[in-house]
């Protein structure tokens, strides 16, 4: 009798839901307790396991437990409720007047905000956060919009950072002639541009995994470039004197020094501009072609869409933003180095884009926002306080969590969703990555 | 019967053409021609070729031998075989597949508008700077699509996601988006597969518009008899990769010949089956 209801239990959705949580809440344990080192190997388990603290997290782990199961039960009224607030949000923001309005106040938010915080923040406004929303509207258009996987996209801001070095003439090489970082944007955008050209033309034919191989392949060898060829980029130390920005009307003199609030104020300005031209973007034709591109490239060919050129017009357009992105950070911190151009940086990036939600320009810019900041925030914590080398342990368990919950993102693009709730229904693929790919139909 | 019959003004002749996969030959050195303005219609076994020479026609694959020349107007020549099937598109031949290929989480005014879009030159510099012409050509191309929502009758309907359309509207939404390129010549590759009795003859008189309305020359594979012989003017018979019989439907319906390949098996045979 016992043995029956035991192996049923243990059959039980329940019984699975509740075994994950007290593993969760184990590894939790483990991970957050001491680490092992080489004379006591196993001090992280034996020193975090049979520790008082282990069943603070098997009570949490229970609690999830029952918090979960309660979710599971009542998940239709959720649903019904959630709708409720999806429709009203999307009655909201289908609304012009609502739509600008809350745009004037966020733009105002943002311009008085900073003044109030301190200047760590302050700084971890443009560094962290400034610089990172840009690349991720940047990398959305690629893998959000046209749906590419591009694990190299940090190249186009190490191409964006040294051409802001070459130009001003902090490079061993020197110009023809040294120009201002505002001259400068032109160029690195426009060498940014044509690095993702080069780029783009033989290997955007490729399908899905082979671009992201070719892509990661090309974050390497731009890294590997810009570390061996001291004799141009200063190797691996770096370059420092990459000078600020500065205005120079005739009478009227500026400089963008060491403070943060005017870097702030000028890095706003261009994501604002860049947010309003990808909105257009979104909404264009262009726009139209990449989400046909993502949907079908075949059906999407037969109906006129030229799918190489859009592809390496996505890719461009992500590779300039990226150059921008990196132009901007070089002439701020006034300096670059290759250690700062890693392939882990791309997936930050694509992290970013994927958390905030992947073809939504709101989305890229809270995933961007909210991951930068967050870390910031919680290293110091007392309770929450983390080491700065766990960090992608953490980014890596939230975006699982993230894709198993809200595959969407939190920001999700209205087109998005759509097409998960689709391959949920089995109709069409949700792989963004690759698109479709099936020639158009066997022989007949 | 496989020799190209000589035509005053043919829109699209196609001269021999072979296809083979490996060893398997798709297409055994196929010849035919359409005339400017008719509806001609592909019919032939499961496996025949029929979707083969459709993918021929649209540059999706790439014939051995052969030539395939499609003449957009009557002065002007333009070769298909190794033009990208964006390029096919672009000089005036648009298709439908035969398992229906929509964007299916756009809406269908979004589909449509692809099509039609696809004729314009805004590029991203226009796009995100909002200049005149992007102005001017997303007004051209609403209007555009709203016409041809209206066309197939699914006015109402712009607004709604693709895949969440009826099966019958779908197909239209399909005709819709593929008109939007502005054909001269429309490949519909089974559009009755799959639709009910009175999708079917919303269908056939849907394909009759097009081609008197908006006079483009319609190239038909269908499985349902009663749709090629009502609204053909002419059929192509093919089998094994073969023209066995070509001519009015009611000449074609008595071909031996056909017949014994075709007709015979009619009533047994699974629309919408062909690989």
């Amino acid at each position: 009798m016992s043995r029956i209801s035991l192996s049923s239990f243990r059959r039980s959705q329940n019984a699975r839901r509740l075994a994950a949580w007290i593993i969760g809440a184990l590894v939790l344990a483990v991970m957050t307790g001491p680490s092992g080192t080489t004379t006591t190997p196993t001090a992280g388990f034996t020193g975090s396991l049979l520790h008082p603290r282990v069943l603070g997290y098997l009570a949490f782990g229970v609690v999830m437990w029952a918090l979960s199961t309660a979710r599971v039960r009542s998940r239709d009224r959720v649903h019904s409720a959630t709708r409720g607030v999806q429709e009203l949000r999307e009655k909201l923001l289908g609304d012009n007047r609502v739509r600008y309005g809350a745009y004037l106040i966020l733009l105002v938010a943002a311009i008085l905000v900073p003044t109030a915080l301190n200047s760590f923040w302050q700084e971890v406004l443009v560094d962290q956060i400034g610089v990172f929303v840009l690349l991720a509207v940047g990398l959305n258009v690629v893998v959000g919009y046209a749906g590419l996987l591009d694990l190299g996209y940090i190249a186009f801001y190490a191409i964006g950072a040294y051409s802001a070095a070459y130009w001003t003439g902090a490079l061993p090489v020197h110009p023809i002639l040294h120009l201002n970082p505002f001259y400068v944007i032109p160029l690195a955008i426009l060498a940014a541009v044509a690095a993702g050209v080069i780029l783009g033309v033989p290997t955007l034919r490729l399908r899905g995994d082979y671009l992201a191989i070719v892509t990661l392949g090309f974050g390497e060898i731009i890294s590997i470039v810009a570390t061996n060829l001291s004799s141009v980029t200063g190797g691996a130390q770096g370059i420092i004197g990459i000078p600020h920005f500065s205005v120079h009307l005739s009478s009227f003199h500026y400089q963008w020094g060491l403070s943060n609030l005017p870097y702030y104020y000028l890095l706003l300005g261009f994501v604002v501009i860049v947010l309003v031209a990808f909105r257009s973007l979104e909404n264009s034709r262009v726009g139209r072609a990449l989400a046909a591109i993502r949907e079908d490239e075949v059906a999407a060919e037969a109906s006129g869409v030229g799918v190489l050129k859009y592809k390496v017009m996505a890719f461009a357009i992500g590779a300039s933003t990226s150059g921008f992105a990196g132009l901007l950070f070089a002439s701020k911190i006034s300096f670059v180095a290759p250690g700062d151009f890693t392939v882990q940086l791309s997936i930050l990036i694509l992290v970013l884009v994927t958390f905030g939600g992947m073809g939504s320009l709101p989305g890229a810019v809270l995933g961007a926002a909210v991951l930068q900041w967050a870390p910031e925030y919680l290293r110091n914590h007392p309770i929450l306080g983390f080491q700065q080398q766990d960090l992608y342990i953490y980014l890596g368990a939230l975006l699982v969590v993230m894709m198993i919950f809200r595959p969407s993102g939190i920001w999700p693009s209205r087109r998005r969703r759509r097409e998960l709730a689709l391959a949920e229904e089995g109709v069409g693929t949700a792989d963004a990555m690759s698109g479709s790919s099936d020639p158009a139909a066997g022989p007949g | 019967m496989s020799a190209p019959t000589t035509v005053a003004d043919a829109i699209v002749s196609v001269e021999d053409v072979h296809l083979r996969f490996g060893g398997v030959v798709s297409l055994a050195g196929v010849s035919l021609t359409q005339e400017r303005g008719e509806i001609l219609s592909v019919i032939g076994p499961n496996g025949a070729g029929k979707t083969s020479l459709f993918n021929c026609l649209t540059g999706v694959y790439h014939p051995q031998m052969g030539k395939i020349i499609f003449r957009p107007s009557p002065d002007d020549e333009v070769s298909i075989i190794g033009r990208k099937p964006h390029r096919v598109n672009q000089v005036g031949i648009a298709r439908t597949f035969q398992t229906s290929r929509l964007f299916n989480a756009l809406t269908a005014f979004e589909n449509v508008k692809i099509g039609v879009e696809s004729r314009q030159h805004t590029g991203p510099i226009g796009a995100m700077l909002h200049l005149p012409r992007t102005v001017r050509e997303e007004k051209d191309s609403d209007a555009r699509t709203v016409e041809l929502l209206d066309f197939v009758g699914l006015r109402r309907r712009g607004d709604e996601i693709a895949s969440g359309l009826p099966y019958g509207d779908q197909r239209r939404l399909e005709i819709a988006r593929a008109l939007g390129t502005g054909p001269k010549l429309l490949l519909l590759d089974e559009p009755a597969a799959g639709t009910n009795p009175s999708e079917k003859l919303a269908l056939e008189q849907l394909i009759r518009r097009v081609n008197r309305e908006l006079g483009v020359s319609v190239l038909l594979i269908e499985h349902d008899m009663r749709l090629v012989m009502s609204v053909a003017d002419r059929v192509t018979v093919l089998n094994f990769g073969r023209v066995i019989a070509s001519g009015t439907p009611g000449e074609v319906q008595r071909d031996p010949a056909v017949v014994e390949a075709y007709l015979g098996r009619v009533d047994t045979e699974e629309p919408g089956g062909e690989g």
